[in-house]
């Protein structure tokens, strides 16, 4: 079964949730990314999601069965958006379910972390003022700024 | 020697190529050679400090030897979540 996948609609926690489900477990986790309205200062309209999806899925797949193997939980998903997203949409989602809740906060921390920093994923953001940008990409600014501010 | 590559742009890349990929000729030997010419090609501020190499949907080594058929892709800064 896969462990990571994409998803070019809204994601649905509550169905991802039972494809966790196991009579074994008692505990259950999940951690929810949403679109926010601002980010370092700026107000936001909304986020475009690109990924490199056949690297990104790969990837995704091994940070997430590290996570069952290191934590030893009955199971973990993650699903993560691409394409364009509104204010308060759910960009990521990450569910680990397992016999106890300590290795299921601990895994779901984990998965979300490792997903975030390492996955080909790219953010872009349009801003309220009009303009877009490349989060995390900083120094390349001057280049993607299409505004004279 | 000539080898020919498939190249894929994501992200600000990809605005800044004006395409998400193309097949190119080249006599680059290795990642790192290709990006130097393709920084020649389109306006590509990111420096390779700042991105990482893919090879055949593989993170690789900028020093890896490229041959004739692989796909490759430069990785700008990611930020997913």
């Amino acid at each position: 079964m896969s462990v990571f996948r994409f998803a070019g609609a809204a994601i649905d926690g509550a169905a991802l949730r039972t494809e966790l489900a196991d009579p074994a477990s008692g505990g259950f986790a999940a951690f929810e990314g949403w679109v926010r309205n601002h980010n370092e200062g700026r107000d936001v309209r909304r986020l475009e999601y690109e990924a490199f999806e056949e690297l990104a899925v790969k990837e995704g797949e091994r940070i997430v069965r590290a996570a069952i193997e290191r934590f030893g939980v009955a199971h973990a998903l993650c699903v993560h958006r691409v394409g364009s997203l509104e204010i308060g949409e759910l960009a990521v989602w990450v569910g680990v379910s397992s016999g106890h809740r300590g290795e299921a906060f601990q895994a779901c921390r984990y998965i979300i972390d490792e997903v975030k920093h390492h996955l080909p994923i790219w953010k872009k953001e349009h801003y309220t003022t009009g303009d877009s940008g490349w989060v995390n990409c900083e120094r390349c600014a001057e280049a993607t700024h299409e505004h004279a501010r | 020697m000539s080898r020919s590559l498939r190249i894929q742009y994501f992200a600000l890349l990809r605005e800044q190529a004006g395409r998400s990929e193309e097949r190119l000729q080249t006599s680059a030997a290795t990642p790192a050679e290709l990006y130097a010419e393709l920084k020649g090609r389109y306006p590509f501020q990111l420096t390779p400090d700042q991105l990482r190499v893919a090879i055949n949907a593989e993170f690789r080594d900028w020093a890896t030897s490229l041959v004739d058929g692989d796909s490759v892709a430069f990785i700008p800064p990611v930020a997913g979540g």
